[in-house]
């Protein structure tokens, strides 16, 4: 299980994008990578799309979205990469550093050399949309609706109205007469159709459900539930058209009306988004505006196929691997400058072990107590000393210099960190 | 007679629509579509129209109430209804493959109902057993 608490490379979620990312990741030489996932299981919103249709590009083969996710969660766990479920990410900062929370840890503080966003998207709810009448229950998103008659064995309603004609709204509608609703309505707004035409056969056709183009809810009605609503017709400028409105009985209204890349966690981690996408500005590695923060699938722009998600994922943890792979080398190179005994803090914090090859570093540091004695300032690898100076005496308000000569070099080059501490004489 | 009928095809995304002249059964002339699958698909669906079907089963001792299955070929669409009613009748107990055969020859059309995923017990985690 995660223990570990700096990663070569983390992916937030772990849908289509999320696991091909991890996966990338690791076929590209990261050494160990993360899988973040606030569900209790990997896939995300593949799980609940149990209708077929899926990888006829990249597999070439015709799955249900359990049976593509499947695959890749497979591939990813037999490559080594680990995973956090039912975690939440909280926080994520430009310089990497991740804050997640769950039940048995609590709060989790990670570094990763390279981040791959993959959150996904969101729908577009009732608030997003403006619909107006009463508030009662039974309105909901489709793919929420999808989630509990397909995974948690739940039916939302009886009766039902979609509102937009998108593949989420037709493939639901189907879904919901399978288990034995009745869905009355499909309305669009647009005067065409806005998911697949195979969509509008095999799922509206096949079952005699009505599609209304040009056709909108003016209103929703119903005190403590939905008792129907009323639609109507609209004009080329989406006016309501008077005397074209309708009282649609039933219990239910199941809203498929667009999605939204989620990008909270951008926003904090401060990626810079693009307005017209709803995503991160990326270049073709797919990373952000940050350094070392990548992004993958729904998160950057909403797809039509799941195909697409996957190939952005292999791309952007390729990116990711790579990012991660010049920071270890990095990290080699360069040395921390620890603070030790009586020492408050060193300037620089770290030393670029090739600079010490061509000439001298010099260190500046303060110390915590003030000795009236004379003193040693020593840098240490490990126990080994490397070089000292004497001075006559330290006070916190007189800045130490020290300089790290050039002829350590050859000593510090296996070193992984140096230390400094003032001490007496 | 003459009867003219208009077909959307569904093999691919593209949704054609074909138009199709027949007499009876007998199929005179297909005009429209863009592939030979079109051709095939309008003959298939006039004689004997089949679709995928997706749907769920009872399963006890996962992480869900619910295993997703699929038809592993289209299945004739006049049966659908009875296909899900034997479905509906089905409980089946974890560990369960993706793939694996949850129904075998469904009412008789030869055709087997998979898992379209792996649940195994709830104390453990998804992926392969």
């Amino acid at each position: 299980m995660a223990r570990k608490s700096k990663y070569d490379v983390v992916v937030i979620g772990s849908g289509p994008g999320g696991l091909a990312a991890a996966i990338s990741a690791k076929k590209n030489g990261a050494e160990d990578v993360l899988i973040i996932e606030r569900d209790l299981e990997l896939g995300g919103i593949l799980q609940q799309c149990i209708h077929n249709g899926f990888g006829l590009e990249v597999l070439k083969k015709d799955l249900p979205g359990p049976a593509y996710a499947q695959l890749y969660i497979n591939e990813a766990l037999a490559l080594g990469v680990e995973t956090l479920l039912d975690t939440m990410v909280l926080d994520v900062s430009p310089r990497r550093r991740i804050y997640a929370t769950n039940k048995r840890d609590g709060v989790l503080d990670l570094e990763a050399h390279a981040i791959v966003l993959a959150m996904g998207c969101r729908e577009r709810t009732r608030a997003q949309v403006r619909l107006p009448g009463t508030r009662p229950a039974g309105v909901y998103t489709a793919g929420t609706a999808q989630r509990w008659v397909n995974v948690e064995g739940y039916m939302p309603g009886k009766r039902f109205v979609i509102l937009g004609s998108g593949d989420i709204g037709m493939i639901m509608a189907r879904r919901l007469t399978f288990e034995g609703a009745k869905v009355e309505r499909v309305l669009e707004v647009m005067p065409f159709l806005t998911g697949l035409m195979r969509n509008y056969v095999q799922c509206l056709m096949d079952y005699d459900i009505p599609l209304q183009l040009r056709h909108t809810v003016k209103r929703i009605l119903g005190k403590d539930r939905v008792e129907a609503v009323e639609s109507v017709q609209v004009d080329e400028h989406w006016n309501p058209i008077a005397g074209t409105e309708e009282i649609i009985p039933c219990d239910t209204l199941l809203l498929s009306v667009g999605l939204i890349p989620e990008n909270e966690l951008s926003r904090k981690a401060g990626v810079s988004l693009d307005p017209i996408t709803g995503g991160p500005f990326v270049n073709n590695e797919f990373q952000t505006s940050v350094p070392g923060i990548f992004s993958a699938g729904n998160v950057v722009h909403v797809y039509d196929l799941v195909d697409w998600v996957t190939e952005a994922g292999l791309l952007a943890g390729k990116s990711a691997a790579a990012f991660a792979q010049r920071e270890r080398e990095s990290e080699i190179r360069h040395l921390p400058l620890l603070p030790g005994e009586n020492v408050r803090y060193v300037i620089p914090h770290r030393v670029d072990k090739e600079s010490l090859a061509t000439g001298d570093v010099r260190l500046q540091m303060r110390v915590k107590q003030p000795i009236e004695a004379p003193v040693w300032v020593e840098v240490r690898s490990g126990e080994k000393l490397i070089t000292r100076k004497g001075e006559p005496y330290v006070r916190p308000g007189e800045m130490v210099t020290l300089v790290l000569p050039s002829k350590v070099y050859d000593e510090v080059r296996q070193a992984r960190e140096l230390s400094l501490a003032v001490v007496g004489r | 007679m003459e009867e003219e009928t208009r077909v959307i095809c569904i093999t691919c995304p593209k949704g054609c629509a074909l138009d199709v002249t027949r007499e009876g059964a007998t199929v005179l002339e297909i005009r429209g579509g863009g592939c030979k699958r079109g051709q095939e698909y309008v003959k298939a669906e006039l004689a004997d129209p089949r679709r995928m079907v997706a749907t769920t089963v009872r399963i006890r001792g996962g992480l869900h109430p619910l295993l997703p299955v699929y038809t592993a070929a289209p299945f004739p669409k006049g049966r659908i209804a009875d296909l899900l009613a034997e479905l509906r009748t089905l409980e089946l107990r974890v560990p369960v493959k993706m793939g694996e055969v949850v129904l075998k020859n469904a009412l008789g059309t030869g055709i087997d109902i998979l898992a379209s995923r792996t649940m195994t017990r709830l104390k453990e985690k998804n992926g392969e057993m």
